[in-house]
């Protein structure tokens, strides 16, 4: 089979050489010293986010490029190339983003970047792996980098004990990974996905099969904060610094997206392994939802939130059709750009980096109107309010589960939205109705041309891609279609 | 005139004309211009609705404009006015320059962000009354409620936070099944086009969900009366023009759902559930009343009034005749037009006395005598006084609730009309109590004699609603036979749907064994001849068509 060959095509993987050589350079900047020199510091920190925008052109030139590749454990196909453009938008915004951080010692920011496109060189890969140890190595890669980036918060206790907590999680849920991949080779013979595809996994007649890629989706819901591997994530987003927390909040959550989005093509529809996800997703909703009502501190309740929209996206895998993985995959874009969004407002209205709570936000609209603005889409978008890539995303996903036995699941996902709208709305009323005159309590919001102008680019997002959202989705319903014709 | 002969999109200009006109709102610095420019803008909008008067009095869509928005799932951006929708057009439109009159001084803070959602309410209102594609008419329906809750929340009186937060989460919260619904609609009936499922049969299962599901946004939002607890809170709470524009329009929206989708979508569960819904009806109209009676806050009586007013518009739904469907258009079209007079005279009273009690603003004929002609116009025409339009929309409900007879002991007795008899004499009662304490009370205070009476702005925002009270209340029948087309095609519709031979499912035939027949539902679909599609189950929904 030629597909079993090296086939060896470097225009195919633009992106990954992009990111990589983008991580040599921050490298070898920091071999020659620049991170002691602060101009020279300066200087290369400069050039990292024109790095990342080139990264992301690569992608967006890439997207058409299709190779099996490396004896067909790496797959260049329509879903890899756009969670690869994906990540490397969010990557350009991330950088952006991170820039200014306050809580960043100068001598560390070298070292940080370099962690940063680390983890995003990992992500990119992940989107192609295509077969079950590449995909182990690349979250590794993703995953290694994010445990150094996390206690990068100056003199933050609770950056540490984040970023403790987050390895030991890690360590654990990639360990029950591991030893679910040796079931998985012990009963089926193989590691590749499209083998895989063909086998049976049913827990009656092919149990160690089907435990074994239990624990291995459990690596990934793990990535993914999916209950019940989701204990990391509220005091992981709370403990470590704003800017940090954007990056983790977003990025791996497309990593772990994608691969579940290939080993879904294993579920059978109706199947264990696909009621598996559905009760997961429907758990997980609930909970998160549940539990943000309660968050008075802003990252904790987007952690829970984030919790709560692991399992929004897991309804796209249920019901085993290209429009579902679709769903997903185009869900995943909204994810990303609402909670960029978020997290964009949140670390400029703290540019002390201190953490947020709803209080903080009163009288923002009077302070800062374009942030203000911002983060009402973000927040309408989060709830899944028209018109917003939310509400589409969610749309998407309502749909393609309707009819194929997970009715329960998307009535689920409404009552569940309904739950999510106080929370949501909090930040929407506290911006703009509570206590326009309170004292401020730190630093004033960044309301400079940077700051705004990054927010209302990304609220034009949410929003336009809310109303003309066909040409992203055709591009998910070709990766959809690829992957289950 | 068919829109072709028009250079330009009409319904598609009229809804996002606002949109623009708020953006070009960016760029103006002072408060004034703000609110001339919006004003400006308002009657541009109502002559860019000019065309809209070649409205042909037939009964299918006119005005049709279709583009695909998203091919894949099959979503169209489909826009067009039909009998039952252009009066609310018409309604949405008037409303936006009245409320910019009427917030001229009324609002003295904040005012480009407060004009700026004056405009995107009116783009969400004509959008929700002119899309004819589901999800097209979700965004639309949802894209209310922010502006309609910051409305409410920045601008609103003391308690505006309880107010605005209640009326966002029971508004939302009741529409997130309506989405369900649009989904199982699109899964089953393969399209997201109103009128394409229109033409198709449901079996009894799925509408019986379906319009639960429905039921529930629609219910929330006119509100009917176990759903009406937030109307009072946010009314009371709001600005004038917010409650101007939650009375005109935002509670039609819910009446408009029940005609559009319900009836057409779900005829049989409509059926089987308008015992239920004409129950809910009566007892809004009683008690909305009753309440209103016992209230000392003005805009309090006049919130309740509205619960009453609306009973009368869901009575006349679920009679399913063309009479009673006929008077609930009426009627909404007339209480949007008086309540929202009402609320923009409490709104000037208010400026004046700042307060809203009825014992702080006692006296006022002597002092105001052209606020007090207006409040007795108004007054009057709230309880269904004849000559004015209130009249008319209350006389036809009633009437087609009459025709209604119920057997009882061998005799038939119009149990449904008679029901509704306390609810309009209730009506006379909290009007005219109202209205004879404003007008020859013991003025409660020396500070009433310097009131001002009505200025020119004031004038202007009350002759326009005035007039339509007396024209509509004397001449009704260019607006009937404007809106009878369309009503007779889907009574037409329904009862071909249903197979009922005769129009008056409550009629006769409503004896103890056609109330068996009504409570079992499989007895019902094997009976009725319009639903053909029993195999097509609620389970066995078809796969998406891509």
């Amino acid at each position: 089979m030629s597909n079993l060959d090296l086939n060896f095509n470097i225009l195919a993987l633009l992106p990954e050489l992009g990111i990589f050589l983008l991580t040599l350079y921050i490298l070898a900047a920091i071999i020659a010293g620049a991170g002691k020199k602060p101009g020279a510091a300066k200087c290369v920190l400069a050039t990292v986010p024109v790095g990342a925008l080139i990264v992301t052109a690569l992608s967006v030139y890439g997207l058409c490029a299709r190779q099996t590749m490396f004896w067909g454990s790496y797959e260049v196909d329509a879903l890899s190339q756009f969670f690869k453009l994906l990540v490397a938008a969010g990557f350009f915004v991330a950088v952006l983003n991170a820039r200014r951080q306050a809580t960043l010692e100068e001598g560390q920011r070298l070292d940080y970047f370099l962690f940063l496109s680390f983890s995003a060189w990992g992500l990119i890969m992940m989107a192609s792996a295509n077969e079950l140890v590449t995909i182990y190595l690349a979250m590794e890669l993703a995953s290694y980098s994010l445990y150094i980036l996390i206690p990068l918060r100056a003199e933050s206790r609770g950056a540490a004990e984040a970023g403790l907590k987050y390895i030991l999680f890690g360590a654990a849920a990639t360990a029950l990974a591991l030893y679910g991949l040796s079931w998985i080779i012990a009963s089926q013979h193989s590691t590749y996905i499209v083998e895989l595809a063909a086998k049976d996994w049913a827990f009656s007649s092919n149990p160690l099969a089907a435990m074994g890629l239990t624990m291995f989706l459990g690596g990934m819901f793990y990535k993914l904060a999916l209950f019940p591997f989701h204990f990391w994530c509220p005091d992981l987003y709370q403990g470590a610094s704003n800017e940090t927390a954007a990056f983790a909040a977003t990025l791996p959550k497309l990593g772990a997206v994608v691969v579940l989005v290939r080993l879904a093509t294993l579920f059978n529809p109706g199947g264990d392994l696909a009621n598996i996800v559905a009760v997961l997703a429907g758990v997980s909703m609930t909970f998160g939802n549940l539990c943000a009502l309660a968050q008075k501190d802003l990252k904790r309740m987007l952690g829970f939130s984030s919790v709560a929209h692991a399992g929004y996206i897991l309804v796209g895998l249920t019901p085993g059709t290209p429009e579902g993985l679709a769903a997903a995959s185009f869900y995943a874009v909204a994810y990303l750009s609402m909670n960029l969004l978020c997290f964009w407002v949140i670390s400029r209205v703290a540019p002390d980096g201190r953490n947020l709570s709803y209080r903080d936000l009163n009288g923002l609209s009077k302070r800062s109107p374009w942030l203000a603005l911002s983060l009402t889409a973000a927040a309408i978008s989060l709830v899944g309010l028209p018109p917003s890539i939310g509400f589409v995303g969610k749309l998407w996903l309502l749909t393609s589960a309707w009819g194929h036995g997970y009715d329960w699941l998307v009535i689920l996902l409404c009552v569940n939205t309904a739950i999510a709208i106080f929370y949501y709305l909090s930040l929407v009323r506290h911006a703009y109705t509570e206590g326009e005159d309170d004292p401020l309590r730190g630093a004033a919001p960044d309301t400079g041309l940077f700051s705004s102008l990054g927010a209302t680019v990304l609220a034009i997002v949410v929003v336009v891609l809310g109303v003309v959202p066909a040409p992203v989705y055709n591009m998910a319903l070709e990766a959809g279609l690829a992957l289950l014709p | 005139m068919p829109s072709e002969t028009f250079s330009y999109p009409v319904l598609t200009v009229l809804t996002f004309w606002p949109v623009v006109a708020a953006i070009a709102l960016g760029f103006v610095r002072s408060d004034l211009n703000v609110r001339r420019l919006t004003l400006v803008a308002s009657l541009v909008e109502l002559a860019l609705a000019w065309p809209l008067l070649g409205f042909q009095k037939i009964a299918g869509f006119q005005f049709v404009e279709i583009h695909s928005w998203v091919e894949a799932w099959g979503l169209q951006y489909y826009l067009a006015v039909d009998g039952i929708s252009i009066m609310m057009i018409w309604l949405s439109l008037f409303t936006l320059p009245v409320c910019v009159l009427c917030s001229w001084t009324y609002i003295g803070r904040r005012i480009k962000e407060f004009h700026v959602c004056l405009l995107l309410m009116t783009t969400a209102c004509v959008g929700v009354f002119s899309a004819l594609d589901l999800v097209l008419f979700y965004v639309f329906w949802e894209a209310l409620l922010i502006p309609m809750y910051l409305m409410i929340a920045i601008w609103g009186s003391d308690d505006r936070r309880y107010a605005s937060l209640k009326f966002f989460i029971y508004t939302l919260a009741g529409s997130t099944l309506l989405l369900v619904a649009i989904v199982a609609l699109r899964i089953a009936g393969g399209t997201f086009s109103i009128p394409d499922l229109m033409q198709q049969d449901f079996s009894f299962r799925f509408q019986f969900w379906i319009f639960l599901a429905m039921g529930i946004a629609f219910a929330i939002k006119v509100p009917m009366f176990p759903f009406h607890t937030w109307l009072p809170a946010a009314h009371v709470q709001a600005p004038s023009a917010g409650s101007v524009i939650l009375a005109a329009v935002l509670l039609k929206m819910g009446t408009y759902g029940f005609l559009r989708f319900s009836l057409p979508l779900a005829p049989a569960a409509s059926e089987y559930f308008a015992p239920l819904m004409i129950g809910l009806s009566i007892a809004a109209i009683i008690y909305g009343g009753a309440i209103a009676l016992g209230q000392k806050d003005i805009k309090k009586l006049v919130a309740y009034s509205s619960v009453a007013h609306m009973g009368f518009v869901t009575l006349g739904i679920f009679l399913f005749t063309v009479r009673g469907i006929e008077g609930a258009i009426v009627q909404m079209l007339n209480h949007g037009i008086i309540t929202g007079g009402l609320f923009m005279l409490i709104g000037t009273i208010y400026e004046r006395s700042h307060s809203r009690e009825i014992e702080k603003n006692l006296g006022l004929g002597k002092y105001l005598p052209a606020f007090m002609f207006f409040w007795g116009l108004f007054g009057l025409a709230s309880f269904g006084f004849p000559g004015t339009n209130g009249f008319v929309g209350e006389f036809l409900v009633i009437a087609a609730a009459m025709d209604q007879t119920i057997n009882i002991c061998g005799l038939n007795i119009p149990l449904i009309g008679l029901l509704t008899i306390p609810g309009a004499m209730l009506a006379a009662a909290y009007a005219l109590k109202v209205l004879l304490k404003l007008a020859w009370g013991q003025p409660s205070s020396a500070a009433g004699k310097n009131w001002k009476d009505l200025n020119i702005r004031e004038w202007v925002y009350l002759v326009v609603p005035a007039v339509f009270v007396i024209y509509l209340g004397l001449a009704p029948s260019g607006l009937l036979s404007t809106i009878d087309p369309s009503i007779e095609a889907t009574v037409q519709q329904f009862e071909q749907k249903t197979g009922t031979g005769q129009p008056l499912p409550l009629g006769e035939g409503y004896d103890s064994a056609a109330l068996t027949d009504l409570s079992q539902p499989e007895q019902r679909d094997a009976n009725s001849a319009g639903i053909q599609r029993l195999a097509a189950g609620f389970d066995a929904a078809q796969e998406p068509k891509l």
